[in-house]
C-alpha cells in the first residue's frame, strides 16, 4: 500500500515541510446538502477529510461531537447517505483522501463484508473503528488491506510499549495517536512537549508510517505540535457548525475560516 | 453452542471474551484497553486471594447483612391456588437491593488497586446509592452518573447518594435514562483512568465488568441453596426461579448455583420489562426477539433500528429500562437453559397491588415483574411446584410513581 493515497499527500506536505492537516466533520451535519458543501470547501485547505458516520451512542466522543452526531440523525441521515456524501466528494476531488470513522455496532449491522464493498466502491481511503482495539481489529484489517482501505490502528497515552509494537507492526500507512487520556474536544491537558516526547516514541519505533495526533487539537495549539506528519482537528469544526447555525451565519464560510486559519498556523 | 458444567457461568468465556462464541467481548476504546487489562489481572489475582475472599465475607455479614431471608408467602400462595410461593428478600440487604454486593466488591478492588476515586452508572438510583454508601464506608470519592429523567423520578434514591457524599452527575443527552448514564460514565472514565476506578452497575459493559458483577451477586444463590436444603432438607424436584430482567445482575446472581442443574428440576424465568401496554417501546431485548448488537463495550441482544442506532426503551421501572441486556443472559437464552419473557407497566403495577394487599412485602417496581410471571403461572400449577421470586429491591424509592399511577403511598 506504499502508492496509497494516503501516503502520497504526507509525504507531499512533508516536501513542503509542514504537518498533514486533517480535518474530521460528522457526515449529515446538519444536513446532507450542507455537510458535503463543507467537506469539499474545507478541503480546499484540509490534505485528509475524516467522515463520521453518526451513531446516537457515542463512547468516546465529547459534546461538541456528540451534538454533531445527534443533529445528523434527527435530520434523517442513514449509513447509505454517508457514502453518497463521500462518493459525490470524491467525484470533484479525487487526489484528496476521505478517512470513514465510527462505531463499530453500525459496521456490524450493515454486514462487514458488505461495508468494506461499498467503501470500495466509493473510493473511500482510510478507516476507523473507534470501540473496535487491537488485537480484534485484526480480521478487519485484512480485509481492509486486500480491498485496498487504510485501516488506521489508535493508540493513546495508556498504550503498553509491547502492545505498541505490536500494533505498529501490523499497522498499515498511519497510524493516530490519541494526546491524552480524554474523549474528543477536551481541553489539552498535556504539555505539548510531552506529547511530541511520545510522538517521537511511537515515530521511532518505524519511521514510514506515517503517525497523526488528535484530539484537544484547537487554533490556539496546532502550531506547538506541528513537527508531527498529521494534525486532526475535529470538535472545533464541529463546535464552529453549532455556533454558526445558533447565530445563523453561514456555516460553510465559518467552518471553512477555522480551517483555513488551522492551515495558517502550521505553515 | 454448549454451556459446561462445574465451571461459573461468568468464566465460559473465550480467550476473545465471548459467551458462545459471540456474546459479550471488549468492544472500547484504546484507551480503555490497559485500564481494563490492568482490572482483569488485579480481579484475577484477588479471587484467588483468600484474605481478600475473607474479607468479602465479613462485609457481606457484616455490612450488607447475609443472609438475606428466605420465606413462603402463604398468602399469596393460598389465594393464587397453585404452586407454592416464595420470596429470597434480597432487599433485607444494606441499602434495599442487591447492587449492594457489586457496589462493595468494586469498592474493594478500588482500594486494593490504591485508586481514590471511584464513579458509576445508576438507573433506578440503586447501583448509585449503593457506590455512594460503599465509597463513604471505605473512603472513596464519588461521583454518580445518572440521567435527567431517572433523577427527577427516583428521588429518594437520589438525597441518599447526596447524603452519603457523591456527587450526581446528570446526563442530559439522549433519552436521559440508563443508558445515556452508563455512555457518559464510560467517556468519564476514558478521561480519569489513571486515578479513578469505574463500577458499572449490572452484569453489563465490557467482559470485566460482567465478570465482577456476576462474582459478586452470586452470593444471593450460595445463600439460597443453603436455605433450600435447610428448608426442605433436600433441593425440591419443581423449582422455578423467577427473577426480573434489567441489565440482569441479580437474576444472574440469583441463579448462577442452580445452572448445573437439569431445567426440569430447576427451571430459571427472566421477566423483563415490557413498557407501556399501548406502547411499541420496551426494553426486553431477550423476550421481544431484538437482534445482536454492540453497546456500552458488549455484544448482546439489544433494541436497536436497522442501522444499528440504539433504539429508546420505556418502562416504569428504571431498573429495567436499558436497551441491551448481559451477554451471559444471551448465552443463558439462546443454550435454552433460561426461558425469557416480559411484563408489562401495567402487570408490575397490578402485581405490586396483590402481593403488598396480601403479604407484608414492598418489592420494588422491578421484582414486581417478575411477581407478575408468577401471579399468570402459578395458579396452573400443581401445589408441589416451588416458584421462588428474588424480591430484589425496596420500592421505597417507587414511591412518587406508586402514588401518581395508584393514588396512594
Amino acid at each position: 500500500m506504499t502508492s496509497s493515497l494516503i501516503n502520497k499527500v504526507f509525504k507531499s506536505s512533508r516536501k513542503e515541510n509542514r504537518p498533514t492537516l486533517l480535518t474530521y466533520t460528522v457526515a449529515g451535519d446538519n444536513t446532507k446538502k450542507k455537510s458535503l458543501e463543507i467537506l469539499k470547501s474545507i478541503s480546499n485547505y484540509a490534505d485528509i477529510c475524516e467522515l463520521g458516520f453518526p451513531h446516537n451512542t457515542p463512547i468516546a466522543d465529547g459534546g461538541q461531537i456528540q451534538t454533531s452526531a445527534y443533529r445528523a440523525i434527527k435530520n434523517g441521515i442513514k449509513i447509505n447517505d454517508v457514502f453518497s456524501i463521500a462518493k459525490d466528494f470524491k467525484k470533484s476531488k479525487e487526489n484528496k483522501p476521505i478517512i470513514l470513522m465510527g462505531y463499530y455496532n453500525m459496521i456490524f449491522q450493515y454486514n462487514e463484508n458488505k461495508f468494506l464493498e461499498k467503501c470500495k466502491k466509493v473510493k473511500i481511503d482510510g478507516l476507523i473503528v473507534v470501540d473496535l482495539p487491537y488485537p480484534e481489529n485484526k480480521k478487519l484489517s485484512v480485509k481492509c488491506k486486500k480491498k485496498g482501505i487504510n485501516f488506521i490502528q489508535l493508540v493513546s497515552p495508556t498504550t503498553s510499549r509491547l502492545r505498541l509494537k505490536k500494533i505498529i507492526k501490523d499497522s498499515h500507512d498511519m497510524i493516530y495517536y490519541i494526546s491524552m487520556l480524554s474523549t474528543t474536544g477536551g481541553k489539552l491537558k498535556v504539555s505539548s512537549k510531552k506529547i511530541m516526547g511520545r510522538y517521537n516514541k511511537i515515530k521511532n519505533q518505524n519511521k514510514s508510517k506515517n503517525v497523526v495526533i488528535g484530539f484537544g487539537i484547537t487554533k490556539k495549539t496546532i502550531k506547538s505540535l506541528k513537527k508531527a506528519d498529521g494534525l486532526v482537528v475535529g470538535s472545533a469544526i464541529c463546535k464552529e457548525i453549532s455556533r454558526s447555525i445558533e447565530k445563523r451565519q453561514n456555516i460553510v464560510k465559518n467552518v471553512t475560516n477555522i480551517v483555513k486559519g488551522l492551515k495558517k498556523e502550521i505553515i | 453452542m454448549k454451556l459446561r458444567k462445574k465451571i461459573p457461568l461468568i468464566d465460559q468465556h473465550d480467550k476473545h471474551g465471548f459467551w458462545g462464541g459471540k456474546f459479550g467481548g471488549s468492544f472500547i476504546p484504546e484507551t480503555l484497553k490497559k485500564p481494563v487489562e490492568d482490572l482483569t489481572i488485579e480481579f484475577q489475582k484477588l479471587r484467588k486471594d483468600k484474605r481478600f475472599i475473607k474479607k468479602r465475607d465479613f462485609y457481606f455479614k457484616n455490612y450488607i447483612g447475609s443472609p438475606t431471608s428466605f420465606i413462603k408467602l402463604e398468602n399469596l400462595t393460598n389465594h393464587l391456588g397453585g404452586a407454592q410461593i416464595w420470596a429470597k428478600v434480597v432487599s433485607e440487604a444494606n441499602g434495599g437491593a442487591h447492587k449492594i454486593y457489586n457496589a462493595t466488591v468494586h469498592a474493594l478492588i478500588c482500594k486494593a488497586m490504591g485508586k481514590k476515586y471511584i464513579v458509576g452508572d445508576t438507573g433506578a438510583g440503586y447501583a448509585g446509592k449503593m457506590l455512594s454508601m460503599a465509597a463513604k464506608k471505605f473512603g472513596l470519592k464519588c461521583k454518580i452518573f445518572m440521567g435527567a429523567k431517572d433523577i427527577k423520578r427516583q428521588k429518594p434514591n437520589c438525597d441518599a447518594m447526596r447524603k452519603n457524599g457523591a456527587e450526581i452527575i446528570p446526563v442530559f443527552s439522549g433519552s436521559q435514562t440508563l443508558v445515556d448514564a452508563v455512555s457518559e460514565c464510560m467517556r468519564y472514565w476514558v478521561s480519569n483512568c489513571d486515578n479513578t476506578h469505574m463500577c458499572v452497575g449490572s452484569t453489563v459493559g465490557p467482559n470485566i465488568f460482567v465478570k465482577i458483577c456476576g462474582w459478586s451477586t452470586a452470593q444471593i444463590s450460595r445463600e439460597l441453596k443453603e436455605q433450600l436444603k435447610s428448608k426442605f432438607k433436600n433441593i425440591p424436584n419443581k423449582i422455578k426461579l423467577i427473577n426480573c430482567v434489567g441489565g440482569g445482575s441479580s437474576a444472574y446472581g440469583f441463579w448462577s448455583e442452580f445452572i448445573d442443574y437439569d431445567k426440569k428440576q430447576i427451571e430459571l424465568i427472566g421477566v423483563e420489562a415490557g413498557g407501556p401496554k399501548k406502547s411499541s417501546l420496551h426494553a426486553a431485548p431477550l423476550s421481544r426477539g431484538a437482534k445482536l448488537g454492540i453497546l456500552h463495550g458488549a455484544a448482546a441482544y439489544c433494541c436497536q433500528d436497522n442501522e444499528g442506532q440504539i433504539k429508546e426503551t420505556e418502562s416504569i421501572s428504571a431498573g429495567l429500562d436499558y436497551p441491551s441486556v448481559s451477554p451471559i443472559h444471551c448465552f443463558l437464552k439462546d443454550t435454552k437453559r433460561a426461558r425469557y419473557t416480559y411484563a408489562t407497566d401495567e402487570d408490575a403495577l397490578n402485581a405490586y397491588q396483590l402481593v403488598t394487599k396480601l403479604e407484608d412485602l414492598n418489592p420494588s417496581l422491578e421484582p414486581c415483574h417478575a411477581f407478575a410471571e408468577t401471579i399468570k403461572i402459578a395458579p396452573k400449577l400443581s401445589k408441589d411446584t416451588i416458584i421462588i421470586v428474588n424480591s430484589c429491591g425496596d420500592a421505597k424509592k417507587d414511591q412518587d410513581i406508586l402514588k401518581q399511577r395508584l393514588g396512594k403511598k
